[in-house]
């Protein structure tokens, strides 16, 4: 096992300046206890606002039926999918840091690991909204639950991969809830014995649960922690590639790939951090975590990004190879003629993905630029804009021009109120994150302390080592000099 | 449920805590419980405890998940109504390994946070007694518990000998019951006849 785990001798502490147990406590609870700032409330309405378009366009669409949209018939799922599988993506991160970093051992995760995994399951609850409003009839969305009917019982189709999408998402927004919130409990135990106000002790006594923290409870906690984390890790890599196979099971060019379920999984990691780092650069300012959602947290973040970038990157050039290798003029027209060229209608969309994907995030290769919070803020914007035309290139590019050259003629641009739905789902998302933020601890309070001491003096005793032999060495060589 | 009457002491040093707990065992003390504000590796077996069968549930509750599907899928494709999907056997038992694999996922998680939540009693509105609220922020705290043979005073003083602080008797309830933290609904009914008894 010992040979399995190489520390690195140099590694810095997980958490930054000189902290006790209850140093730690005051400094995670302080944004929770505190009255909201000015910029919360500020940030907060205009979640809301949003929220309130995304309310009003979605209703428009349910009055009015899927017509409100500017789906045509060969672009039959445009923005909408796309926007799916874009926050689905994002959930990915989430789960990666939590459950496969936890099995990989890797300490620094602690400090990022709840703010991910709740980014998790908003970005699934935003995503789940896509495929049920496109229903149109709604009101049917049970439909794809399989229940005894009185249509037979016509069951549904258990073949299907959009059957497989209902229940992977489904599980994964479970699993993904159930995972955050035993996490949660111990925290807000914190809370609720160091609450106040009335409302507060209700509130964290209820959500709580009765924690006490005894033993035997963190034993079964611990376990739980690493079956879920031991469960949630295949999950995550299957819900992509279930929902790679909404395409690649088809036989539309562009879509029948065999790569897609990889490409869609790293893709899907590579947003997700993109989204991460969004939300903590941000944070971590504005609630004062600097010590513990430190520069090194953001460095290793920005290397996850450069790496799965370039694994999408060469993604990318292989469904181009391919394209070209199976010599099928159809495939070669999707990828060479829709996508490639950049004359062609879609064109721009394809090199805006290639630019923001594929070449932007090279600049991580270079340790400045990892640690530079504006270029970790930009670039992370960059990403998300370019993986949102990543799914819209493969949706949309595939078949806007397909084997009838009489059907070609439509370019299709969304509607005010598919903007406003897409719109609304940032509103949904942010105005969870708000609250998030301000209700919950945003860092894992008791694994930050379980942390805390074992990096700390690693760290020192190390390095004091390391320091004492360089130096010896240094005086060493001089006397032999001179 | 029932009202007890305990010893503690607060630790605030894992490498004092250990031996401590070594020690009260040794000399044969009954720990009740350690309270931490976060887990400490080692401290269960330190403590005596046996290691938690909740991996075992978890697996049983997996594979009932992956026989639930199977056989559910197989008996609505294949018996109840046969529905022929472009050609394929009615039996197409690769197309069904993503649902098989989510339920056996969805089950195993399920049914491994409710057992959890059984076993450690976690509920919404359960409300427990505490032997002291840092417990969840920078204390450990050890709770003795006093048999009709404990010698209070020894008791004390021996924890005192260990390292522990803030050494104290109290009378506390071990079990739950349903009430909120912003009000004090008390369990002490109890509490006169339990300092008479002793």
């Amino acid at each position: 096992m010992s040979l399995l785990r190489y520390e690195s001798q140099v590694r810095p502490p997980l958490v930054d300046g000189d902290k006790d147990y209850h140093q730690v406590t005051e400094d995670i609870c302080r944004p929770v206890e505190a009255k909201p700032s000015k910029l919360w409330w500020i940030g907060f309405l205009i979640s809301v606002a949003l929220l309130i378009f995304g309310i009003i366009s979605v209703t428009m669409e349910v009055i009015y039926g899927t017509g409100q949209w500017n789906l045509n018939k060969t672009v039959g799922w445009g923005w909408d999918i796309t926007n799916f599988v874009w926050w689905v993506g994002i959930g990915h991160a989430g789960t990666l840091i939590s459950a496969i970093l936890l099995l990989f051992r890797q300490g620094w995760r602690t400090g990022v690991n709840r703010a991910a995994e709740a980014m998790t399951i908003f970005a699934v609850m935003c995503a789940g909204q896509f495929p049920i409003w496109h229903m149109g009839r709604v009101w049917n969305a049970f439909f794809v639950l399989p229940y005894p009917n009185t249509r037979g019982p016509l069951w549904v189709n258990f073949n299907s991969p959009l059957l497989w999408d209902v229940f992977a998402i489904s599980t994964y927004f479970t699993v993904s809830l159930l995972f955050w919130y035993s996490g949660l409990l111990p925290d807000l135990a914190t809370l609720r014995d160091r609450a106040k106000k009335k409302w507060a002790k209700m509130f964290y006594g209820v959500a709580a649960f009765g924690w006490t923290g005894s033993t035997k409870h963190w034993q079964r906690h611990e376990a739980l922690s690493l079956v879920l984390a031991g469960l949630s890790t295949p999950l995550v890599l299957s819900v992509h590639t279930i929902v790679s196979f909404d395409f690649a099971t088809s036989v539309v060019p562009g879509w029948h790939t065999t790569i897609f379920p990889p490409y869609f999984v790293a893709g899907a990691i590579f947003s997700g951090f993109a989204m991460v780092q969004t939300l903590l650069v941000v944070t971590r300012k504005v609630l004062g975590l600097e010590d513990y959602i430190t520069i090194e947290h953001i460095e290793v973040m920005n290397k996850v990004i450069v790496l799965t970038g370039s694994i999408v990157g060469i993604a990318y050039l292989t469904e181009l190879f391919m394209a070209w290798y199976s010599a099928v003029e159809y495939e070669n027209f999707a990828f060479f003629e829709n996508r490639l060229n950049l004359n062609s209608p879609y064109g721009w969309s394809y090199w805006l993905m290639m630019g923001c994907n594929v070449l932007s995030p090279q600049i991580f290769w270079f340790r400045k630029m990892r640690r530079n919070l504006f270029v970790t803020f930009f670039m992370s914007i960059l990403v998300n804009i370019g993986m949102w035309f990543e799914r819209f290139v493969i949706i949309v590019t595939s078949v806007y021009r397909d084997y009838l050259p009489s059907a070609w003629s439509t370019y299709y641009t969304p509607t005010i109120w598919e903007v406003g739905f897409y719109l609304g789902t940032f509103g949904l998302f942010f105005t969870c994150y708000f609250l998030f933020s301000k209700f919950f601890p945003v860092i894992a309070i008791a694994e930050i302390k379980h942390i805390l001491k074992r990096s700390g003096e690693n760290y020192k005793e190390k390095m004091e080592d390391i320091e004492k032999k360089d130096t010896e060495g240094f005086a060493h060589e001089q006397e032999h000099d001179h | 449920m029932s009202v007890k009457k305990f010893v503690t002491g607060c630790f605030y040093d894992e490498a004092v805590l250990f031996p401590a707990v070594k020690k009260t065992r040794r000399a044969g003390y009954k720990i009740h419980d350690v309270f931490t504000p976060f887990p400490i590796h080692g401290l269960d077996k330190a403590m005596g405890l046996r290691d938690t069968s909740l991996h075992t549930a978890g697996f049983i509750y997996g594979i009932t998940g992956t026989a639930t599907a199977v056989g559910f899928i197989t008996w609505a494709l294949t018996i109840d109504w046969k529905l022929n999907f472009g050609g394929k056997p009615f039996f197409a038992l690769p197309a069904w390994i993503p649902i098989t694999f989510e339920l056996t996922v969805l089950f195993a998680a399920v049914g491994m946070v409710l057992t959890f939540c059984y076993l450690c009693q976690l509920a919404p509105f359960v409300k427990k007694d505490h032997f002291n609220p840092r417990s969840t922020d920078d204390t450990f705290v050890m709770a003795l518990e006093c048999t009709d043979k404990t010698n209070e005073a020894e008791a004390m003083s021996f924890l005192q000998s260990i390292g522990a602080t803030n050494v104290q008797v109290q009378y506390k309830e071990t079990g739950w019951w349903l009430g909120r933290y912003d009000k004090d609904t008390k369990r002490f009914e109890k509490k006169a006849e339990v300092e008479a008894a002793h």
